[in-house]
C-alpha cells in the first residue's frame, strides 16, 4: 500500500477493484465502513462478481474478467477529455511534461521495439529526449506534441466510453457513473483510494492493471494524499514481509536486484543500479545504491567482504533466466530440476496446472517440504481416487516431510499490507517433533557447511564464509535476526558536519538507513528494514496508538518501513510551496525551516519547496510517471489486451494483438490454451472469506462454516444448462476437470461483450484431497500456464470453461 | 448461566416472586444489517467460547453453512438476494435469539428453571433442568430454539450471559471485524442506531430503520435495517411477531392454584422423554394445550 489500513477512513471515495476486500481482508475492510459511516464515503465495487463487498456497496458495477485496463483506460480518457484532473499536481508531480523520444511509436497493438520470435520488446526508443545538458526535456506549459500528457491523450482517445462497454460488458450509462464520482476527487480536498489484490495481480497483465489505476490517481492528484493511493492489499501473512526481504529469485532483500550472468563486473553492475538525475535538483535516490548494496554484503560475508574483492561480488549468484514458479514446475517437468524445498508454500495447488505439475514434482529424486500442515504438495504422490488419481507405484520421489511451528509458535515480525513491521510473542511450543523455521534452515545450513568443509565442492567459498554469529548457532533467535536486518556500525561512524562527533559507536545498531556507508563500515540485511530496531529498543513492539493528528498516522505504533512513514509520497500533499493542499487533512508541510508534519516527510527534510525537489524521490526525474518509459515489459502506456484465454476470441481494439505481446508462454503450454469453441465461459478463481487458502481445510471450525467444493453461475447460465442450485456439476478447461457443488445466484449475469453473451463461472479455491473439508479437486486443475510479463504471476483470474451437470 | 440469583428477573415454571432489590442496566446487541459482510467470524466464536462443534456438513447450493441453527449453531448468517428496481441487494442477517423482553419460550416452559430472564434483557436457557419438550420452540416467534441430536435438550444463543455477567462483551461482538456487531445499555444501542438510519436515508434507503418489535415487548438483539418496513425481505424476519395464543395456556395454568399440576405434567413429560421420546411428548402435550386453550 502506498497508504495504509487505517488511513483508508480518510477516503471521499473508496473503489475496491481487482479485489474483494470484505471477503479477503475483512478485518482491514473496517476502514471502509468507518469512511462509511464518519467521513461519509462513497464506496465503489467493480467486479465480474457481486461480491460481499459489493453487499455493502453505494455502487456496484459489472465488469468481465481480465479487462481492467480497457475500464480505467476509459476513466483516463473521461478525466482528460472532460478536464477534470488536479491541474497543478500533475504539471508539477507527474512526468505530463517531459517530452517523449522521437522513436517512440504505437501502432496496432504493439509499441515500438518489437521483437516477434522472441516475444519480447527492445525498450531503447522509450525513453524521453535528452537535452544537451544530460537532463530530460521538458515543456512545463503542456503544449509539446510529445509531451507525456499529450501522447497519453492520443494513446487513450480510443477508449471511448463505447469502446470500453463493447470491451468490459460494463453498460456504458453505469460506466459513466464511476468515471462521474471519481471525477469528483480531481480536486486538492477529496481523494479516491484504490484498494485491489489478486484480482489485478493474477493476470497476464497484472502488472499494467495496477499500473492504469497509478494513472489515474496521479491524474487526480491522489498520490502521496491521506485517503488516497494505490493499496495493494497483501494476501498471506507475511507475503509483504517476503517481497521486502527479496524471496524471489531475481531479488536480494530491500528490492535491490541480483545482477544477471552477463554482469560479471562489479563497478557495471553497481553504475547501472545508482541511477543518474533525470531533472535537476532531485533526491534521486537510488543514488545510494552501492550503500545498500555494500552493506548488505558486509552482512552476509561480514569481514571475508572487502573494497579489495568488490565485497565478494564474484559470490553472488548470477542469473541466467528468472526462476519463478512457473519456470521452476517446467524445468521439473523437462527433467532439469531433481530436487525442490517447498517452505510455507503449496504449490500443487498455487501453481497453474495441476496435471503438469503432479508430472514435474513425479521426475523429481527429492522433494523437502517444510510446513505445519501435511498439505497437498507433501501427498501429491498418495491416490485420492478421483481428486489426486496417481499411482504411487510409479513415483519414486522421495518426499522428506519437515513439520513446523506456525506463526503464533514463535517470535518475530510479520509486515501488513500497510507495510508496518509488527512483533509478534509467541503464544505456544509447536506440537511433537515441530521446530521454527529458522532452526530448521539453520540446521540445513550447518550440515550443508559441514559437508562442503569436509568434502570440498565446485564453489563453497560463498557457504564457508557466511557471517554465522548467532548464541546458539542451530536456532537463531528472531531477535539476532531483526537485529541483523537493521543494521550496525562496524567502525566508529563520524558526524559528517561535526567531525568531533561519532554518531553510532562501533557495534551499535544503527538509528536508520540514513547512515548506511558504502565503505564498509556499516552492515545492514535489509536497508528498508533499518530503524525497526534500533539502540532504543524494538521499534517493531511498540503499541502506542495515541493519533495527535486524528488521521490515524499512529507513529509510535509498530514501526512502518521506509523510516517509519506511513504514506508513502506525502510530500504530494502539499502544494509546491509546501502548503498542504487540503487543509483540513494536513499530512506534511514546510514550516519555514524544515518539513514536519503528522507524518515522517517523503522529502530530505531540509529541502525548501524553492529549491523545486520533487515528491518522488525514487525517480530520478522526482515526478511520478504517467509515462514509464523503459520500466514495463509490455509498453510505458498501459494497453488492454485480453487474457490469453478470451472468450471474444479477438481484441477490439486491435485484432491482430489479442492478448500481451510481450508475455512468456512455453512450448506446450501455448498449445494447451483453450479456445472458446470448445470452452464458452470465462472462468475465474478467488477465495471466499470463510477459509484462508489451503490452510484452514485443515481446521474443523473453517471447514464447518464451508464444508464443501463449490463454483458459482448466473440464474441465465444454470436455466441453459438445466443447472439447479446444489447440483453436482462438473467444470472443464483444456487442462483438467473438477466436479463441485452449483451455487446458481442472481450475483453473476451475464455480459453483452463484443455482441456476444460472455457468462462467468466462479471457481473458489480452497479444497483439496487433504484437510477436513469434504474431499474437493484443486482449483488449478484448470488454470493455463501463462503469468505477467514483469512478475510471473500466473492468470489465474481469466481463464476459459465450459460447465455441465455431473 | 454464571449471572447471581440477584439479577434473575422471571424463571419457566416458577411462581415464587424473584428478587428486586438490585439495579441492573438493560443490555442490548444491536445487529448493524448495513454493516454486516456475511464473513461468519461471529459463527466461529460463537462455538469457540461455547465448546461446542456442528458438524462438517454439505454445500447446499447457497453460501449459508450450516444450514440452519441447531444444538451447536446458536447462531447462523442467512443470504438472501433481493432486486430491486434493477438493483440487486445482498441482504445477509445474522439470525438467532432476540432476547425478547416478553419471552415466548420461557412462558411456555413447564419445566422449572430450564428459561431464566435476567434482569438486564438476557433469556437464558439452563439446560440440565430441560425436559427437551420443545415448548419453547413452539412459544419462539422467531423459530430460535432447537433441540439438540445428542442430547435431546433445548439450546440457543445465551447472549454470552456468563461473559456479560463479568463486564465483557459477547463473543459474537467481539469477533465481528467491521462493527457491524455493537453491544451495550439497550439505550445506547438504540442511539448509536440512530446514527446509522440518519447514514442510511442519506444513502436513499428512506425506509432504513430499526427492529426492535413491540408484540414482544421489545427485543435486546435488534437490527438496523435498510428496509425496516418489510423485515420479512430478510430471510422471513417477522414482521409483527406475537407469542403464539397457545402459550397463554401454559402462563394460565402457571397460577399458583395450578403448581401441583404443573409439576405432575412436567413430570410426566420426563417420563415420556424416557420412556417414548420426545415427538410424542410433544404432540401429547400440543393437543392438551390446544384443547385447553379452545375451551
Amino acid at each position: 500500500m502506498t497508504n495504509h489500513w487505517v488511513d483508508i477512513k480518510n477516503a471521499n471515495v473508496v473503489v475496491v477493484m481487482g479485489g474483494n476486500a470484505a471477503e479477503a481482508h475483512p478485518c482491514g475492510f473496517k476502514w471502509v465502513a468507518e469512511a462509511k459511516k464518519h467521513n461519509n464515503a462513497t464506496f465503489i465495487v467493480i467486479d465480474p462478481r457481486f461480491t460481499r463487498s459489493a453487499s455493502l456497496a453505494d455502487h456496484y458495477f459489472p465488469i468481465r474478467t481480465g479487462t481492467d485496463i480497457a475500464f480505467l483506460g476509459g476513466v483516463i480518457n473521461y478525466l482528460l477529455s472532460n478536464d477534470k484532473i488536479q491541474h497543478e499536481y500533475v504539471r508539477n508531480y507527474t512526468n505530463a511534461p517531459l517530452i517523449v523520444s522521437e522513436g517512440f511509436k504505437f501502432e496496432d497493438g504493439l509499441f515500438s521495439g518489437y521483437d516477434e520470435p522472441g516475444r519480447k520488446y527492445d525498450r531503447s526508443s522509450w525513453g524521453y529526449e535528452m537535452g544537451a545538458d544530460g537532463y530530460a526535456t521538458v515543456d512545463m506549459t503542456l503544449q509539446h506534441p510529445r509531451c507525456v500528457l499529450n501522447m497519453m491523450k492520443q494513446h487513450y482517445s480510443r477508449y471511448t466510453p463505447e469502446m470500453v462497454s463493447n470491451i468490459t460488458g460494463t453498460p456504458k450509462e453505469e460506466f459513466l457513473k464511476v468515471c462521474e464520482i471519481l471525477a469528483t476527487t480531481s480536486v486538492p480536498n477529496r481523494t479516491t483510494t484504490f484498494m485491489y489484490a489478486l484480482g489485478w495481480t493474477q493476470h497476464s497483465v497484472g502488472s499494467q492493471m495496477i499500473r492504469t489505476c497509478a494513472l489515474v490517481q496521479l491524474l487526480l492528484g491522489n498520490i502521496g494524499m491521506p485517503g488516497g493511493g494505490v493499496n495493494a492489499l497483501r494476501g498471506h501473512s507475511n507475503i509483504q514481509g517476503l517481497t521486502d526481504l527479496g524471496l524471489l529469485s531475481n531479488l536480494l532483500p530491500g528490492y535491490l536486484t541480483l545482477p544477471n550472468e552477463k554482469e560479471s563486473d562489479y563497478q557495471a553492475y553497481i553504475d547501472k543500479r545508482t541511477l543518474k538525475p533525470l531533472r535537476p535538483n532531485q533526491f534521486n535516490y537510488w543514488s545510494n545504491y552501492p550503500k545498500f548494496h555494500v552493506s548488505l554484503m558486509k552482512s552476509w560475508w561480514g569481514d571475508m567482504a572487502t573494497k579489495e574483492n568488490n565485497w565478494c561480488y564474484d559470490w553472488l549468484p548470477k542469473l541466467d533466466v528468472e526462476y519463478d514458479i512457473m519456470r521452476q514446475f517446467e524445468l521439473m517437468y523437462q527433467g532439469k530440476m531433481n530436487g525442490y524445498f517447498c517452505q510455507g508454500f503449496n504449490p500443487l495447488g498455487s501453481v497453474p496446472n495441476k496435471a503438469k505439475l503432479i508430472a514435474g514434482l513425479s521426475q523429481l529424486k527429492y522433494l523437502v517440504v517444510i510446513d505445519p500442515l501435511a498439505t497437498d504438495t507433501s501427498c501429491f504422490w498418495e491416490n485420492h481416487g478421483e481428486y489426486n488419481d496417481v499411482d504411487p507405484a510409479k513415483i519414486m520421489t522421495e518426499v522428506i516431510r519437515l513439520p513446523s511451528g506456525c506463526f503464533a509458535e514463535e517470535d518475530g515480525s510479520l509486515t501488513n499490507s500497510g507495510r508496518w513491521l509488527q512483533w509478534h510473542f509467541k503464544g505456544a511450543e509447536p506440537p511433537g517433533e515441530a521446530k521454527g523455521d529458522a532452526e530448521i534452515m539453520a540446521g540445513i545450513f550447518l550440515k550443508l557447511r559441514e559437508l562442503y568443509r569436509k568434502e570440498g565442492g565446485a564453489f563453497p567459498d560463498a557457504i564457508l564464509n557466511m557471517s554465522w554469529n548467532y548464541a546458539i548457532p542451530h536456532v537463531p533467535s528472531a531477535e539476532e535476526l531483526a537485529k541483523e536486518y537493521n543494521g550496525k556500525a562496524l567502525s566508529d561512524l563520524i558526524d559528517a558536519k561535526d567531525p568531533t562527533k561519532v554518531l553510532v559507536k562501533k557495534g551499535q545498531l544503527l538509528d536508520g538507513f540514513a547512515q548506511l556507508k558504502d565503505d564498509g563500515s556499516t552492515a545492514c540485511g535489509c536497508w528498508l528494514f533499518s530503524g525497526s530496531w534500533t539502540e532504543k529498543g524494538n521499534m517493531m513492539a511498540r503499541r502506542d496508538n495515541s493519533d495527535p493528528s486524528g488521521l490515524g498516522n499512529t507513529l509510535n505504533w509498530a514501526y512502518s518501513w521506509p523510516a517509519n512513514r506511513r504514506i508513502l509520497y506525502n510530500r504530494a500533499s502539499c502544494d509546491p510551496s509546501g502548503k498542504p493542499w487540503d487543509p483540513n487533512r494536513k499530512l506534511v508541510w514546510w514550516d519555514g525551516a524544515k518539513w514536519t508534519g503528522a507524518d515522517v516527510p517523503d522529502i530530505k527534510p531540509d529541502s525548501a519547496p524553492s529549491e523545486g525537489m520533487n515528491p518522488f524521490i525514487m525517480q530520478p526525474e522526482g515526478v511520478g510517471r504517467l509515462y514509464a518509459i523503459d520500466k514495463m515489459a509490455e509498453g510505458p502506456f498501459p494497453e488492454h489486451y485480453e487474457p490469453f484465454e478470451t472468450p471474444i476470441g479477438t481484441n477490439p481494439l486491435h485484432p491482430k494483438v489479442v492478448s500481451n505481446p510481450a508475455a512468456r508462454v512455453f512450448k506446450g503450454d501455448m498449445e494447451q490454451f483453450g479456445k472458446a469453441d470448445k470452452f464458452p465461459y470465462a472462468g475465474t478463481t478467488y477465495r471466499l472469506t470463510e477459509h484462508f487458502h489451503f490452510w484452514t481445510k485443515h481446521t474443523e471450525l473453517a471447514a464447518i462454516m464451508q464444508p464443501q467444493q463449490f463454483v458459482e453461475i448466473g440464474e441465465e447460465l444454470a436455466k441453459e444448462k438445466g443447472i439447479k442450485a446444489g447440483d453436482m456439476v462438473k467444470v472443464s478447461s483444456n487442462r483438467g476437470a473438477i466436479k463441485a457443488k452449483a451455487v446458481v445466484t442472481k450475483r453473476i449475469k451475464p455480459l453483452q461483450v463484443d455482441g456476444k453473451t460472455v457468462h462467468h463461472v466462479g471457481v473458489p479455491i480452497h479444497w483439496g484431497f487433504k484437510g477436513v473439508t469434504k474431499p474437493g479437486y484443486l482449483a488449478n486443475t484448470l488454470t493455463p500456464v501463462v503469468g505477467d510479463a514483469n512478475s510471473q504471476t500466473p492468470e489465474f483470474k481469466s481463464f476459459l470453461v465450459n460447465i455441465e451437470k455431473a | 448461566m454464571a449471572l447471581q440469583s440477584l439479577d434473575i428477573e422471571r424463571r419457566s415454571a416458577t411462581t415464587t416472586p424473584s428478587p428486586s432489590q438490585r439495579q441492573t442496566m438493560e443490555v442490548a446487541k444491536l445487529i448493524d444489517v448495513t454493516t454486516c459482510i456475511g464473513c461468519k467470524a461471529c459463527q466461529v466464536a460463537c462455538m469457540e467460547w461455547n465448546d461446542v462443534r456442528d458438524e462438517i456438513g454439505t454445500n447446499v447450493g447457497v453460501y449459508d453453512n450450516p444450514p440452519d441453527l441447531s444444538g451447536a449453531s446458536w447462531t447462523v448468517m442467512r443470504y438472501t438476494e433481493h432486486e430491486e428496481n434493477g438493483k440487486l441487494e445482498w441482504l445477509i442477517r445474522k439470525d438467532g435469539c432476540m432476547h425478547c423482553a416478553d419471552p415466548g419460550c420461557l412462558k411456555a416452559c413447564p419445566a422449572p428453571g430450564a428459561i431464566i430472564q435476567y434482569a438486564n434483557g438476557i433469556v437464558d436457557f439452563h439446560e440440565e433442568n430441560c425436559i427437551g419438550c420443545g415448548y419453547c420452540i413452539t412459544g419462539c416467534p422467531f423459530n430460535v430454539p432447537r433441540i439438540s441430536k445428542k442430547d435431546g435438550k433445548a439450546y440457543k444463543c445465551t447472549l454470552c450471559s456468563d461473559r456479560v455477567a463479568v463486564g465483557m462483551e459477547p463473543a459474537c461482538i467481539k469477533a465481528c471485524p467491521t462493527g457491524a456487531l455493537q453491544f451495550g445499555s439497550k439505550e445506547r444501542m438504540k442511539m448509536y442506531a440512530e446514527e446509522r438510519i440518519v447514514d442510511l436515508k442519506s444513502r436513499g434507503f428512506e425506509q432504513a430503520g430499526l427492529y426492535d418489535p413491540p408484540g414482544v415487548g421489545g427485543t435486546h438483539v435488534m437490527y438496523v435495517l435498510h428496509h425496516a418496513d418489510r423485515p420479512e425481505l430478510y430471510a422471513k424476519l417477522p414482521n409483527n411477531p406475537r407469542i403464539s395464543p397457545m402459550v397463554k395456556v401454559w402462563k394460565g395454568i402457571s397460577k399458583p392454584a395450578a403448581i401441583a399440576g404443573l409439576g405432575l405434567i412436567a413430570a410426566g413429560a420426563l417420563l415420556h422423554l424416557v420412556s417414548r421420546g420426545r415427538t410424542v411428548v410433544l404432540q401429547e402435550h400440543e393437543q392438551a394445550a390446544k384443547k385447553e386453550s379452545e375451551s
